[in-house]
């Protein structure tokens, strides 16, 4: 518990080259996390997240029996699964239940491909619950690039999928193409959730993709400030839960997950709180007009 | 002389799906402020006269223009307004009515930022929304919902309102002023209505015309000519009585086709 609070060691890590590379990418996670989080949250994605994230376990394990980038394999992966489970399960009456057969399928694959690999029990482990700390350059470039490529896609695509994700029939009505919107959608989290996959790993990317989003929705219903905070949410549980586990050598993912989930928490409480005093006052009569 | 254009205009119009015809033959006019009500029992094609009308669906055979145009994917001179459903998704009102103005467009549309301002105000405040406009749209009345629904719709300046049961799962009062909502503006800007319904006597003062389908027949015309006993047993092809009460139509003698007062069914449609 000491080595928590060891101001010295962290100071000293934080000056580490490759420390700094993963601060790098765990803020570019942040944000994706956070800008795309709300988006999930209003399309009740959270379990096609969880999918994607388990299936780029699948595409990394495959990489890495093949011998190629691990982060290229669990990126394909990712996409590919966000596209089977994105055109698979148009409506959402089935949703769920299309996620659930492709996603234990995709598993059941991914750890038999483990199984094959005949490397070490470290490397394995590390696709599940994130290895940060081994993220090299060429990883921040690629995670850069895709950060950059779904932010761009997401500036041009923001008010139609908004529109079609909060309302769907009209938005249809309008003119907005919802079938092709969830499709790209998908490929944007996807791949997102795929960069999530080598920080915090497969099993925890929710924390970062679902949890600051659904913390937000707590406290906001205006989508510009939800989108905000989620990024400032998603931002301190990734950032700070990888300086927290620094000078104790604890695991990533176990800071990550508990940051979000305490935050979450004091929204949840907010909420309560707030809807309490405010019932009273969102009650608004109705005039009757003259006959 | 200018060339005189109905606001949405029909011509030998056919609809069907696969063997079965929704409506054959089908010739309306809507005049630019003329308030049409379509009414008839489940599966007539109502709605879907609604979806060719937005461009979704193509007709089968037959001509169909709306607002100057052939029917295609978002004519920005429609309106939509859709029947009350649930939004849990964490939004404001004034979101979902600034949505009816620019969600279509692609880009950020920050150089437009104080002009969406502007114009997302004035259609809450036609609709008398101001007060809950700022509420998530999850905690508002059945009511609220679809008074910011007619502003979403209004909001871009529509030349032609397409309702779909807009009055559904509402109680009397909310009726009144959601369907007072689109009388006013049909009068003050000469917008067109086509209004989707299964109960007439909400909009019965409003409606200049009514468009009845059942079963592939259907009758054009005012509410006193079709709601009579008589062209109602000829649509329904069975015995049915048009029955007058305090200012209020009400037919008996069509159970199985008619669905007066039975507002479930709707909610088992896929989305």
């Amino acid at each position: 518990m000491d080595k928590l609070f060891d101001f010295e060691l962290m100071g000293r890590l934080l000056a580490l080259p490759y420390v700094q590379a993963a601060l790098v990418a765990a803020a570019i996670l942040g944000l994706l996390a956070g800008v795309l989080g709300p988006l999930i949250v209003s399309r009740n994605m959270a379990f096609a997240v969880h999918g994607t994230s388990e299936l780029s376990f699948t595409g990394g394990a495959a990489a890495l029996l093949l011998g190629i980038n691990v982060g290229h394999g669990a990126l394909a992966g990712a996409v590919v699964a966000a596209l089977v489970l994105g055109l698979l399960s148009r409506r959402s009456s089935d949703h769920d239940s299309v996620i659930g057969a492709v996603l234990s399928f995709g598993l059941g694959v991914g750890v038999l491909l483990l199984w094959f690999y005949p490397g070490r029990a470290n490397s394995k482990f590390g696709l599940l619950v994130g290895q940060i700390v081994g993220v090299d350059f060429a990883s921040i470039a690629l995670l850069s690039a895709c950060g950059i490529g779904v932010m761009v896609v997401l500036l041009v695509i923001y008010r139609p999928l908004l529109f079609s994700s909060v309302d769907p029939d009209v938005a249809k009505a309008r003119g907005v193409p919802v079938g092709g919107l969830s499709v790209v959608f998908a490929v944007l989290v996807g791949v997102a959730t795929a960069l999530g996959v080598q920080t915090v790993g497969a099993l925890l990317v929710l924390a970062l993709m679902i949890t600051p989003a659904a913390a937000a929705a707590r406290v906001t219903a205006s989508p510009l400030r939800a989108t905000v905070l989620a990024v400032v949410f998603a931002e301190a549980s990734a950032l700070g839960g990888f300086i927290l586990s620094l000078a104790p050598g604890a695991p990533v993912s176990a800071f990550v997950t508990g940051i979000s989930f305490f935050i979450y928490l004091v929204c949840w409480t907010i909420s309560r709180l707030r809807g309490r005093s405010a019932r009273g006052a969102a009650v608004v009569a109705v005039p009757v007009p003259a006959q | 002389m200018e060339q005189h254009v109905p606001a949405i205009s029909l011509r030998d119009a056919t609809l069907g799906y696969g063997d079965r015809i929704l409506w054959s033959g089908l010739n309306l006019d809507v005049e630019p402020g003329e308030f049409v009500a379509v009414l008839g029992p489940n599966g007539s094609g109502k709605t879907s006269l609604l979806r060719v009308l937005l461009g979704l669906r193509p007709l089968s055979s037959g001509t169909a223009r709306i607002a100057g145009e052939p029917p295609g994917r978002g004519n920005r001179r429609i309106g939509y307004v859709p029947q009350q459903r649930a939004i849990d998704a964490p939004i404001r009102g004034r979101d979902l009515v600034g949505l009816g103005l620019d969600g279509h467009r692609w880009g950020t549309g920050v150089s437009r930022i104080r002009q969406r301002r502007q114009r997302v105000d004035q259609a809450i405040a036609e609709v008398g929304a101001e007060a809950f406009a700022k509420a998530p749209v999850s905690l508002l009345s059945g009511g609220e919902q679809q008074r910011l629904r007619v502003a979403q719709a209004l909001v871009s300046d529509p030349d032609v309102l397409l309702c779909d049961e807009p009055l559904l799962s509402l109680d009397l009062a909310n009726q009144q002023v959601v369907s007072a909502l689109i009388d006013k503006r049909r009068r003050t800007a000469d917008t067109a209505v086509l209004f989707v319904t299964h109960e007439i006597n909400p909009v019965l003062p409003l409606v200049d015309r009514i468009l009845y389908l059942v079963d592939g027949r259907f009758r054009i015309g005012r509410p006193d000519e079709v709601m009579t006993s008589e062209t109602l047993s000829e649509l329904y092809r069975t015995k049915i009585d048009v029955v007058r009460v305090r200012g209020q139509i009400h037919v008996v003698g069509a159970q199985s086709g008619l669905c007066e007062d039975q507002t479930h069914h709707l909610h088992e449609e896929p989305a």
